[in-house]
């Protein structure tokens, strides 16, 4: 065939393609949700797992329910490798398409996006991460970070250990290190656990580990050096499996160290082998796949081919933890559409929607979650819910959960949030509303 | 035929030693630039101006600094995003410390400190050229970057971490901040950007251009004819850190509005000595076109497949796109290794002939 004919049937091919197009962007009514995810990049270790929960689940109410009260899901991935000009242009590029929720799932890109989405209407659900102060919902009303903070996480970490160490006050004196990733994210814990530790009387050394967090040697030669009792980690991507291996190295014990959300899952730990035994996270949700809903997605979404991922990896720390998220958003969504009997409804109504959230214990059960999550209610001035957290500890094997469900110090966390809430408030020009007035 | 300096007789000096002295060249930039104040602003989507053309006028104007230094001055320099970061912090302290200046003047007050510590970083390079000189700006970058993290104190203590842009007005319109509309950023930003290349072309057509060549072909010889080496490089070090600095300024206040160090680590230093290389070392109009370069092929290698109707998996679609970015690199340094400015010189030649090629 000469290049002549070659390029005429191209080009047919791709005129042809034309009017495919024209019908596959034909909207009929559907539900809209974006997801900003990083499958590549230094991040992606963390990144994907947390994608295929977030698409599975979605992908599972398209097929099992038919959708949101009848109204399909659309969905469609944005690649942010968790940097932040990615993620503002994921965001610009698909603000058109009218999202009902949107996930940054990285809290620069947060950052970014807390400032446009009450411009452009769009609830923004940054799930236990982003920012903190955003819990507040008198000066962030278009922001959720349920069910839990990290500075909710840090005090629930101190009273676990303290649980551990037979009671708070037998703290004092105590060594403890928080090796964390040296960005906002990271940074977050680090003034609860500084107040906790002036209150508590324990030793807190603060060792920051710089993006990507391929190199930790100089710092765990220092945490070898400190000796610590015990050691809180907040990781991610790459940084976490590090971490693992490093403390392998040293030989610390691994039952006292226990990473953060984010910092415990299976990608995490499996490099290391059997020197991970015995590490700890906290987590939010339960991991594996003895729940009813997981036992769906396999039903309805893999056994038709239609999975995101590998089969083996549902039921991971991380799948699950997006699988979660989305049932949130869902739910939300769910309420909005009930409550003001549309069909297509409208970034102001989800975000009421995310206000009016109360998902109790029978709910999730229905949902198939017994034992998934625990139950979340949300309000005006609460869109933190009051996050209590679980310990999960890796047995060599799995993922599995060592604790009852340990609630966050509120009298510590609460002030302390009120005040950052006016500060990053007045600094963005907001005006606290008044949650009595609306209703 | 139609494109040539002859039949354009010139009766001053100052009409002879204009930057464009062919007419139809003057006529088009002139349309060029009343076209890019108009159309943007008042058609362009949200999405052309956040996402394309403010990033494009952020990094057109960092890569105009870095081809003063590395292309026209000859010093490799590593360093641009860790200048780029001094610039956007120190706006930001100026400004928070002085909100009632004016945003612009503290752009420029930002690009002198910028200026300061790009002078300090340069003096490796009375001792050291090339390659070496090149590791010594990492150390800058490296440095600088670990400085903004460490110390609270530039981003005045803020538990997050981060930078975030303050609302500013200029002449009663908001300029910076959350409700700063696009538009308004986008014609500060191309304000910046044309004042700061008129100065530099006019810089490179000058004395001290002149001298930065020299020092760039032969060092040596330039230091024998009188070329005072430590000045010029110096000052070569401070004008293309003013340019960062300012460029770093405008990415804080303009195109991002809140930024962490991760937003200024090697990889942007790269990104600007990419399109340096591939728009054409020691070339301002070159450096415009790197920046298109490199602003553009990734968002149209994002966005084709859609186009076309392909559905990609996001993950393959980021994976092609990075190899098929590289591949461009590859192919442009191996066709045209003076860059993509030395192909529109070639263009201009050629049209002053045409239609007679010979």
């Amino acid at each position: 065939m000469t290049r002549r004919t070659l390029g005429m049937v191209l080009l047919a091919v791709v005129l042809a393609g034309g009017p495919l197009i024209a019908a596959v962007s034909a909207q009929d009514k559907t539900l809209y949700i974006p997801l900003l995810v990083y499958r590549t990049g230094p991040y992606a270790p963390s990144g994907t797992p947390l994608a295929n929960g977030l698409r599975d689940y979605l992908t599972l109410l398209n097929e099992r329910d038919g959708g949101i009260n009848g109204v399909k899901i659309t969905v469609e991935e944005c690649e942010t490798q968790y940097d932040t000009k990615q993620g503002v242009e994921c965001y610009e590029r698909l603000k058109s398409k009218n999202p009902l929720v949107v996930n940054p799932y990285s809290t620069g890109i947060t950052y970014q996006l807390i400032p446009k989405a009450a411009v452009d209407k769009i609830p923004v659900h940054s799930m236990g991460y982003g920012m903190t102060a955003s819990a507040d919902g008198r000066w962030f009303p278009w922001v959720f970070n349920f069910p839990t903070t990290y500075w909710s996480q840090a005090s629930a970490f101190v009273k676990y250990v303290g649980q551990q160490e037979g009671g708070l006050d037998k703290l004092k004196g105590k060594k403890i290190v928080h090796v964390f990733h040296n960005s906002p994210y990271g940074k977050e814990a680090n003034p609860t656990l500084e107040e906790l530790a002036r209150r508590h009387g324990f030793e807190l050394t603060l060792l920051p580990v710089d993006h990507p967090g391929q190199e930790q040697k100089a710092t765990w030669l220092q945490v070898r050096r400190i000796n610590p009792h015990w050691i809180y980690v907040s990781g991610w991507g790459v940084m976490n499996q590090v971490a693992v291996k490093e403390a392998g190295a040293i030989n610390f014990p691994m039952q006292n160290m226990i990473g953060n959300w984010w910092t415990g899952s299976e990608a995490d730990v499996i490099p290391s082998g059997e020197a991970a035994k015995g590490y700890k996270s906290t987590a939010f949700t339960a991991p594996g796949q003895n729940f009813k809903v997981i036992q769906d997605i396999l039903k309805h979404v893999y056994d038709k081919g239609k999975g995101a991922g590998d089969k083996a990896t549902v039921g991971e720390v991380l799948y699950n933890r997006g699988v979660v998220n989305m049932m949130f958003d869902t739910e939300a969504i769910r309420l909005a559409m009930t409550n003001f009997k549309t069909q297509s409804p409208t970034g102001e109504q989800v975000r009421w929607g995310f206000e009016h959230l109360n998902v109790t214990e029978k709910r999730l059960e229905e949902l198939g979650m017994k034992g998934f999550t625990r139950a979340v209610k949300i309000s005006c001035d609460d869109h933190e819910g009051n996050g209590p957290v679980m310990i999960q500890q890796w047995d060599g094997k799995k993922w599995a959960i060592v604790s009852d469900w340990i609630e966050p110090m509120r009298d510590v966390v609460r002030p302390k949030l009120e005040a950052a809430a006016v500060e990053e408030g007045k600094k963005l020009g907001y005006t606290q509303r008044d949650c009595a007035k609306e209703k | 035929m139609i494109y040539r300096e002859a039949g354009h007789f010139k009766t001053s000096y100052a009409s002879d030693q204009a930057i464009f002295p062919i007419v139809q060249d003057r006529w088009f930039v002139m349309a060029a630039l009343g076209v890019a104040f108009v159309v943007p602003p008042l058609f362009a989507g949200e999405y052309w101006l956040q996402a394309v053309l403010i990033p494009f006028l952020v990094y057109a104007l960092a890569a105009l600094g870095l081809n003063l230094l590395t292309g026209y001055a000859g010093q490799l320099s590593l360093g641009t995003g860790g200048f780029m970061a001094v610039g956007a912090y120190s706006a930001f302290k100026l400004t928070t410390a002085f909100p009632g200046l004016n945003i612009v003047l503290v752009f420029l007050l930002a690009g002198l400190v910028a200026a300061a510590v790009g002078v300090l970083f340069g003096i490796p390079s009375l001792r050291i050229k090339g390659f070496y000189l090149a590791v010594a700006t990492l150390a800058a970058q490296f440095f600088l970057i670990w400085l903004f993290n460490k110390v609270g104190w530039f981003v005045n203590y803020s538990s997050s971490g981060t930078a975030t842009a303050p609302p500013r007005t200029m002449l009663g319109v908001m300029v910076t901040g959350p409700q700063a509309t696009a538009g308004v950023r986008y014609l500060v930003a191309l304000s910046l950007v044309v004042v700061l290349a008129l100065v530099a072309k006019n810089l490179v057509r000058g004395r001290v251009g002149r001298s930065w060549m020299a020092i760039r072909d032969r060092d040596i010889a330039a230091e024998i004819i009188g070329i005072k080496p430590l000045e010029t490089k110096l000052l070569a070090f401070a004008v293309s850190s003013f340019y960062c600095g300012v460029a770093g300024a405008e990415l804080l206040f303009l195109y991002l509005g809140s930024v962490e160090t991760l937003a200024f680590d090697i990889n942007l230093s790269f990104l600007v000595l990419f399109m340096v290389i591939i728009g054409g070392l020691g070339s301002v109009l070159g450096s415009f076109l790197g920046a298109a370069f490199i602003v553009l092929v990734p968002i149209f290698l994002t966005n084709a497949p859609h186009w076309i109707g392909l559905g990609l998996p996001t993950d393959t679609q980021k994976q092609i796109e990075l190899m098929v970015f590289g591949g461009l690199i590859v192919f442009f340094l191996i066709v045209e290794p003076s860059g993509l400015a030395r192909l529109w010189s070639i263009t201009k030649e050629k049209l002053r002939l045409w239609p007679f090629p010979h």
